[in-house]
């Protein structure tokens, strides 16, 4: 298959991902006791049956499931993911509004996981057995035991309330209205603690990735070759290993999408960094069922296209791989 | 032979099982250890822990933090064990039929474990337990149901290579049923994988759990080591021990039962490189 119909295949594949997503979401409606018209009615504080019909009508709750579905479709294709019940906005609205913090602090931690992944990974590599490779393994079995949250909570009681190094709250200093590049500082150093707790738990399952493609790549032929032609054995290492050894981080970026996304709901949430997660906590504090299913849609849709892209980036990367 | 001696020979194991054991131990006795629940007021909020009657201090309303910590241990338990069984169950007769039929039945249920993969299943089950009102049951049913799809992946790929087998053709031939197939022949063989996913999957269950009900998805009717940890986010400038403590028994359950999961991948998976 050539890349352009892989990538294709892969559009066609993000599309139905998305499609069930929708579907789900209409089903997950339909989990909660009592619909949109009694939820309505409850907030209105009275609910006689006449208004109850009269609601119902409105939000076309009397009609038949499928056409009910049809409607629901159409509406979150053309953006329309309701209002929110609390904030009497368009849930996109709201979501929008917050999705650039978010994406900040993920993409921050991702960046984080995976410089200090490989670089543990590769220093694990150069000497199976050594005191790094089982720090290493102590190190994520630790991390991979601990709730990622209460991580975060350990960081802000250590860095915030012990030693007063960094800011434990938000996304900047509240009232200090910085503008431009003291600005820009004051959010980098905010970001450090949510920011790190967030990619320390990937950082070790990178560093492990690393790990093992540095040891296997290492043992092919062409580095084989790669050695006999007289290279330096950190060229070899940096030039025919590691490369190499990179290829499969990317399509792991792409699972561990999801888990990040989820990770970030918490560590916003211990952090009060104003993102989609500590909107996704207001949702179910303040029962804003629109609101919370909205977020999900949408983080999924995302984590959909982040992985899309990384097929795209991971068929460029290993020209050799099956495109399927 | 061996399996005893290979999956005692490692330390971590032995201390996970240490570890494992203990906890159940104090879950089960919760009730004979402490002579009040968990919800009983008992004196000062935020006493520090050694303070008198109170080894492990108080919290901010002033009730006993040991025994909330013996009690959690039982949500903590039942919460991973049972979801990880319903998880297991749906996951093994799924990948079961997939595994063993191929066809569409297989697509389908690839189709839909990649799909669990894609989506943010942490924001799903947070959708799940807050659309169906948070309690214990809704909490191990949404668990469960972001969970299968691991199970059935393994179970999936084990039927799928041990179905062309001569001991199945030989079952076959013999004119056993396909259910007979399954669940005598094949089943027994592809277990092992199965159960070392299963106990890395309590494990990752009671970390979900702890978040849930962190953000006050859990049970609230019931005090969980979570849920200890989200209730006292307030005080933790000033009573450090409200928040490290629970984390702590979160942690060391975890640890325990993903040290046994390697024990058990270590015991049954004898060739298996490390």
């Amino acid at each position: 298959m050539s890349r352009l119909s892989y990538i294709g295949a892969r559009l066609v594949k993000t599309v139905l991902v998305t499609v069930a997503v929708v579907l789900l979401s209409f089903f997950l409606v339909r989990l909660a006791p009592g619909d949109t018209a009694t939820v309505m009615a409850g907030q209105a504080g009275f609910s006689d049956e006449a208004f109850m019909k009269s609601l119902r009508a409105e939000y076309g709750l009397d009609q038949p499931v499928t056409a009910q579905l049809w409607k629901y479709i159409s509406a979150v294709a053309q953006g329309d993911l309701g209002s929110s019940f609390v904030r009497r906005q368009p849930v996109l609205d709201v979501i929008l509004e917050r999705l650039p913090n978010t994406l900040l602090l993920n993409g921050f931690a991702l960046l984080v996981a995976i410089a200090g992944g490989v670089a543990m990974g590769v220093m694990a590599a150069r000497r199976p057995g050594s005191a790094m490779d089982a720090a290493m393994t102590v190190l994520s079995m630790v991390f991979y035991a601990m709730p990622q949250f209460w991580l975060g909570m350990m960081a802000m009681l250590m860095f915030s309330v012990w030693l007063g190094w960094l800011p434990p709250f938000g996304l900047e200093t509240m009232g200090a209205d910085y503008t431009g590049l003291a600005r820009f500082g004051d959010i980098a150093v905010h970001m450090i603690l949510p920011g790190v707790t967030l990619a320390l738990y990937f950082m070790a399952s990178y560093a492990r990735l690393t790990r093992t493609a540095m040891i296997e790549v290492a043992d092919q032929d062409f580095v084989k070759t790669a050695r006999a032609k007289g290279l330096r054995e950190g060229q070899v290492a940096r030039r025919h290993i590691l490369r190499n050894a990179l290829i499969p981080l990317i399509t792991f970026a792409g699972l561990q999408a999801a888990i990040l996304v989820g990770g970030s709901v918490l560590v916003e949430n211990v952090f009060s960094w104003p993102g989609v997660g500590t909107l996704a906590y207001e949702a179910v504090t303040t029962r804003d069922n629109p609101l919370l299913l909205g977020i999900f849609i949408v983080t999924a849709i995302l984590v959909c296209l982040f992985n899309l892209a990384t097929d795209i980036a991971y068929s460029i990367a290993d020209p050799r791989v099956e495109l399927g | 032979m061996g399996f005893m001696r290979r999956f005692l020979s490692r330390p971590t194991t032995l201390f996970g099982l240490a570890v494992f054991l203990l906890i159940v131990a104090i879950a089960l006795g919760a009730p004979l250890l402490f002579s009040r629940g968990p919800f009983t007021i008992v004196g000062m909020p935020l006493l520090p822990p050694g303070a008198p009657g109170l080894p492990a201090g108080s919290d901010v309303l002033g009730r006993d933090m040991a025994v909330g910590l013996a009690y959690g241990a039982r949500i903590s338990l039942l919460v991973g064990i049972a979801s990880t069984a319903c998880a297991a169950g749906i996951g093994v007769l799924l990948g079961a039929v997939a595994g063993y039929y191929g066809g569409w039945v297989d697509d389908l249920l690839m189709r839909m474990t990649e799909f669990f993969q894609i989506i943010p299943s942490f924001v799903l089950l947070m959708v799940l337990v807050a659309f169906l009102q948070p309690s214990l049951e809704t909490t191990v049913i949404g668990i469960a149901l972001v969970t299968w799809p691991q199970v059935a992946r393994v179970a999936r790929g084990e039927f799928l290579s041990l179905r062309g087998r001569e001991f199945v053709q030989a079952a076959r031939t013999l004119g056993m049923r396909d259910s007979r197939i399954i669940f005598t022949q094949i089943l027994p063989n592809a277990l092992p994988p199965i159960i070392v996913v299963g106990s890395m999957m309590v494990g990752s269950a009671i970390l979900t759990e702890s978040a849930l009900s962190f953000l006050g998805l859990g049970d609230p009717n019931l005090l969980s080591w979570g849920s200890m940890i989200g209730g006292s986010r307030s005080a933790m400038w000033v009573a450090w021990w409200t928040t490290v403590l629970p984390g702590l028994a979160i942690m060391l359950t975890v640890l325990a039962l993903n040290f046994i999961g390697d024990g058990l991948n270590d015991a049954l998976n004898p060739r298996g490189k490390r």
